[in-house]
């Protein structure tokens, strides 16, 4: 059947005088407002929408809602908005709207990797893992790109998403997960409370499973007026919050539920600016799930033909749509549930041509009522297989003998469409992921939810009222709604629910019935695929052959199948590859068990996650007061702990190298400013101030004068070096603690920690000062020269000031700090000076250094005026294994201090072995090669992998003012080893090196006391 | 995402709270001079248990403080918190 499948009955969430335009695979088609593409597909005939995942077999739709495993599409927009992998059941019709099919080539009628069905039998289960194990090389080569190319799924734009993406959060006493008619009493029931309540359904409009049809009245009326009102109740409440198109995709600790809300996507024209996507993280006091169940397709050969269809997805398709499913039906059940879509479609014109259930004996209301509607139903009748290319055209129906067993040859039925039930299974996935535990229920034939986490009800279908009469959902939701209340402390619940007026319930019809696994088939028949899962394409004997190969665990049956990995995780399948793995096992399916059940429940794109953490917005940018005056001259920057640092300045199209080697050599010969405001800056204050650094820090502080400055290290209490920097003596009861750059505020928590948690008795106070001084730093010989026309009240000569000395005074009238220290070796001062006077203290620097040949240097060049002086990077020279001792800076531990941290670890045996790799500097023999930093260090030339290797190189640089390459690195034992050879596999051969002594440039120090 | 009851400010979202490792570890003074088994339970032995566990958070982006904590690390239920030094 094609052409034009709308009927004029049902179509509840239909806007019939509003047609759509929409493309689907380059064909132009008509649909209408309140459609999804699925329904308006079904409405033109179109059957056929995507080729499976493994064999390219043709598939169609198969249930209504997101669990459908075959009708993933792509929807494009534009070149950036074009989203893979959507499920045409949940992607709602605009007008204009594109659609294309996956998975298919050259094109979805004719797919050439439909040969991989005719080899399907030279690919059953763990086919990659068997056939592609060797040559290993071929792997990267030749199995994994083709794998890559024929797995399909869709291809996602490489562009960038241009579109917004909001996040917000929730807070509220309940969150009620489902607005069907569990999820709708639950929420009519805490919005009289006056509580705060929030609603969500992942649905356009919300109703679940009444929107679906139903027979029932509610309240003395039909359920969709209930319905109508309902919503307009809840809607108008000002303490509930009803969220639509919103799904629930993740329950996290402490009822913190994840919902993606999409806003714009179902809009022809997206008003510009509006988002996409929001993605809420509700914080509930107390949560209801009411998510309803899923329905289980029958597993017999050639149940993935288009045209076959869960049962009650064609009744939503029919009452939600309008859409008939075919003109001709099959229907078979092992369910009383489907006997309601037979009786809603014969009454819209369809032909029933059987009515097929695998009970011998069904009865009840459903079975009644289907026999007075004219509906022949064959009882103890299963199906053997389907007929059919694009489309299902005919099912064989067999009978079954009282034990089950098919008895006699098939009767082929022709149809255009088969609709099936094995009844349905509760959705327990947001109670499991809330690490609820499940039971299973003999009398369902499900896992139901057992023991909940704390604050976390099921209601309704997911909790195992699968087919009951209404008003037990309504009273359990009820009952539900108000206990979580309660233990929210909300007693007074004037407004309850009167079960026996508002929600009285009239003219419903429990159901029951279900099956699980497969279905019997004639003994020794050579049967087709009987699938199970349809989305990755596996067969009920793809799992029997898994156990036939020794696997055990359903966790480990499924990796080798793959059953239940695909996007929509098994929704429609887990619990037939159970039931079928457990009969191969010769176990009850709850001693088989479930796997585990892991968010997302669908998928969601990472545009909802990343939300506004895009662009400028990912991470903060930290910028000095010199930033600006940086930028304009041209400075290169770098990322430095989230600061942006001035690299190198360069001028007249000078590259790295040439900038850093003038940056240099200005230095050294005159005057070079350099902005070291990132420096991580901690006050210590407090009377036990020097008690707490002698604890914390491997120094003596005691003996610091004030004024006076030092070198300090902090170790971690296993010994090794976790930063380093210069500490000031401010007065008495107050030092100025220098650190890393990036090691700031983890120094700063390390010392909150001892003070708060091991020295408490301690009176000492933490402040974090990196921010409220600019650092400026003035070196070269130059420097006293450049400085003192600046400075008042404050005497800058080598008597007064020397190197490691600090004072105070004005520079450019600004109170300033002046610190007489030096990473360079030359003659030098780091002026702070409060943040905001930072720009206009620089500048006027800048303006006084002219004269004397004064050049801006960036972090580059400071690199190599402190390996030239063999000063350490801790974090570059060393790597959280060195001690003191290995990073050669052992004098700085004081002598006979009781404690501080690392003291223990020191004295271990390990930390004290002379052969550790210690810090030294290396010379290449040609004085024009720089090492590769990183680089390891062989005792002999020549070796062959696996090599003996004693140590590598951690700085390396080109030293314009020695006209030499030089490096520091780290050797085993090598103090010991000056003036050895060693040797430095290259990417080329081998470089020659010379150890030496980890300082390079004026190794008495001259320089730096002038 | 656990809400962490900070025994100074009350119950905050985790997203303003470090975690700080198991509670109640006692360090071991120099001046004890702590046996090598001694030193290496302080430095890496932890319990790692499944059940109630004392833990440390602080409250970094709040009043900067370290507490414990009793939680239960099968279901994340925070059971009490209290404040550093007391049991
Ligand atoms: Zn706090």
């Amino acid at each position: 059947m094609s052409g034009d499948c709308r009927s004029a009955r049902g179509g509840g969430d239909l806007q019939r005088s509003q047609p759509l335009r929409f493309e689907f695979d380059g064909r132009s088609y008509q649909g209408l407002q309140g459609d999804t593409l699925a329904s308006a597909l079904l409405a033109n005939g179109v059957h056929l929408i995507g080729r499976s995942f493994k064999y390219h077999r043709p598939r169609g739709i198969m249930a209504a809602g997101p669990e459908d495993p075959n009708a993933l599409v792509t929807i494009r927009r534009d070149a950036a908005r074009s989203t893979p992998n959507l499920n045409a059941t949940q992607v709602e019709l605009y007008d204009g709207l594109v659609a294309y099919s996956q998975n298919r080539w050259p094109s979805l009628r004719f797919d050439t990797a439909r040969i991989n069905d005719l080899l399907s039998r030279f690919i059953p289960s763990g086919f990659y893992y068997k056939t592609f194990m060797w040559p290993r090389k071929a792997w990267h080569s030749l199995y994994e790109p083709r794998i890559r190319a024929a797995a399909g799924l869709g291809v996602a734009s490489t562009e960038a998403d241009p579109d917004l993406y909001a996040q917000c959060y929730g807070h509220c006493e309940l969150l009620i997960v489902g607005a069907g008619p569990a999820g709708i009493a639950a929420a009519l029931t805490a919005a009289a409370s006056g509580a705060r309540v929030m609603l969500c359904d992942e649905q356009a409009l919300p109703g679940g499973s009444l929107r679906t049809g139903t027979s029932a009245r509610i309240g003395g009326q039909d359920a969709a007026d209930w319905l109508r009102e309902s919503v307009q109740k809840l809607t108008a409440a000002p303490n509930v919050t009803l969220l639509t198109r919103t799904t629930a995709f993740g329950y996290l600790p402490h009822n913190m539920v994840a919902l993606s809300e999409r806003l714009s996507d179902h809009l022809a024209t997206p008003p510009p600016g509006k988002p996409r996507e929001r993605l809420w993280q509700v914080c509930a006091r107390q949560v209801i799930l009411a998510t309803g169940a899923i329905e289980r397709p029958l597993v017999f050969p050639g149940n993935d033909r288009p045209g076959v269809m869960l049962a009650g997805a064609a009744r939503s398709f029919l009452n939600r749509y309008g859409v008939l499913p075919g003109a001709r039906v099959v229907v078979l059940t092992a369910h009383d549930d489907a006997y309601q879509t037979a009786i809603d479609l014969k009454a819209a014109g369809v032909q029933i041509a059987a009515l097929a259930d695998m009970r011998t004996d069904p009865a009840g209301p459903h079975v009644e009522a289907a026999r007075s509607a004219g509906i022949a139903v064959r009882t103890g009748t299963t199906a053997v297989g389907t007929r059919g290319n694009l489309r299902v055209t005919a099912v064989g129906l067999a009978g079954l003998d009282s034990n089950g067993a098919v008895a006699g040859a098939a009767d082929w039925v022709k149809c255009d469409a088969l609709l099936m039930s094995g009844g349905y299974t509760p959705s327990v996935h947001l109670h499991s992921q809330a690490r609820g535990k499940l039971r299973w229920d003999e009398a369902t034939h499900a896992f139901v939810p057992g023991a909940a986490a704390a604050g976390c009800r099921s209601v309704g279908a997911c909790n195992g009222l699968i087919g009951a009469e209404l008003v037990r959902v309504f009273e359990q939701a009820t009952a539900a709604a108000a206990d979580a209340l309660r233990e929210c402390g909300i007693h007074d619940q004037p407004g309850a629910i009167a079960i026996s007026k508002e929600l009285a319930v009239s003219e419903d019809r429990g159901a029951s019935g279900g099956w699980i696994g497969a279905l019997p088939q004639p003994a020794g028949a050579k049967a087709g695929k009987a699938f199970v899962d349809w989305q990755n394409d596996v067969t009920a004997a793809d799992l029997k052959l898994a156990v036939r190969e020794g696997f055990r665990s359903i966790e480990h049956i499924k990796r080798y199948t793959t059953t239940g990995m695909a996007t929509d995780q098994g929704k429609t399948s887990n619990l037939n590859a159970l039931a079928i793995a457990a009969q191969q096992l010769g176990r009850a399916i709850p001693e088989v068990g479930l796997t585990t059940f892991r968010l997302p429940y669908l998928p969601v794109g990472f545009g909802g996650l990343a939300g506004y953490a895009r662009g400028d917005f990912f991470a903060p940018v930290r910028k000095t007061p010199m930033y600006d005056w940086a930028a304009d001259r041209g400075a290169v920057f770098e990322p430095v702990a989230m600061w942006q640092r001035a690299r190198y300045f360069p001028e007249r199209g000078e590259d790295m190298h040439q900038a850093v080697a003038r940056e240099c050599a200005a230095v050294r010969r005159s005057c070079g400013l350099f902005d070291a405001s990132t420096l991580g800056k901690i006050e210590v204050a407090g009377p036990d101030a020097i008690e707490f650094m002698n604890r914390m820090y491997v120094n003596n502080w005691s003996s610091l004068a004030v004024g006076r400055c030092r070198y300090g290290i902090l170790l971690r209490d296993d010994g090794f070096v976790y930063d380093d920097g210069v500490v000031a003596r401010l007065s008495d009861d107050r030092l100025h603690v220098t650190t890393t750059t990036g090691g700031a505020p983890r120094v700063l928590g390390m010392m909150e920690d001892y003070l708060q948690t091991e020295w408490p008795h301690l009176k000492v106070w933490l402040t974090s000062t990196t921010e409220q001084w600019a650092v400026i730093a003035v070196q070269g010989p130059q420097a006293r020269a450049v400085l003192e026309p600046l400075v008042e009240q404050a005497d800058l000569s080598a008597a007064a000031l020397p190197h490691m000395a600090m004072t105070r005074g004005l520079v450019c009238g600004v109170p300033a700090m002046i610190f007489r220290v030096s990473f360079t070796g030359e003659l030098g001062y780091e002026i702070n000076v409060p943040a905001d006077y930072g720009a206009e203290v620089w500048r006027a620097i800048w303006a006084s250094g002219q004269a004397h040949g004064m050049c801006t240097y960036g972090t580059e060049a400071m690199h190599v005026l402190r390996a030239e002086k063999g000063y350490i990077i801790v974090g570059q020279d060393t790597d959280g294994t060195m001690t003191p001792d290995d990073a050669g800076v052992s004098w700085a531990v004081g002598k006979n201090k009781p404690e501080f941290v690392g003291m223990v670890s020191l004295r271990k045996p390990a930390l004290q072995d002379p052969r550790r790799k210690q810090l030294v500097g290396l010379l290449t023999v040609d004085p024009a090669h720089v090492l590769e930093e990183g680089s390891q260090i062989a005792a002999e030339p020549g070796q062959r992998p696996p090599m003996r290797l004693i140590g590598h190189v951690t700085s390396s640089y080109y030293s314009s003012v020695l006209g030499r390459s030089i490096a520091l690195a780290v050797v085993s034992a090598g103090r010991s080893r000056l003036g050895q050879t060693l040797y430095v596999p290259t990417a080329h051969g081998e470089s020659t090196v010379t150890v030496t002594q980890p300082v390079f440039y004026d190794p008495k120090g001259e320089r730096l006391n002038a | 995402m656990l809400i962490i009851p900070c025994p100074y400010c009350g119950p905050r979202p985790e997203l303003e709270f470090s975690y700080g490792g198991q509670a109640h570890v006692t360090r071991p003074t120099a001046a004890s001079n702590p046996s090598p088994a001694e030193w290496n339970a302080f430095q890496y032995e932890r319990a790692n248990l499944k059940g109630l566990h004392a833990e440390r958070w602080r409250h970094i982006h709040g009043c900067a403080r370290f507490f414990n904590v009793v939680r239960d690390t099968t279901t994340d239920e925070i059971l009490r918190s209290y404040r550093s030094g007391e049991k």
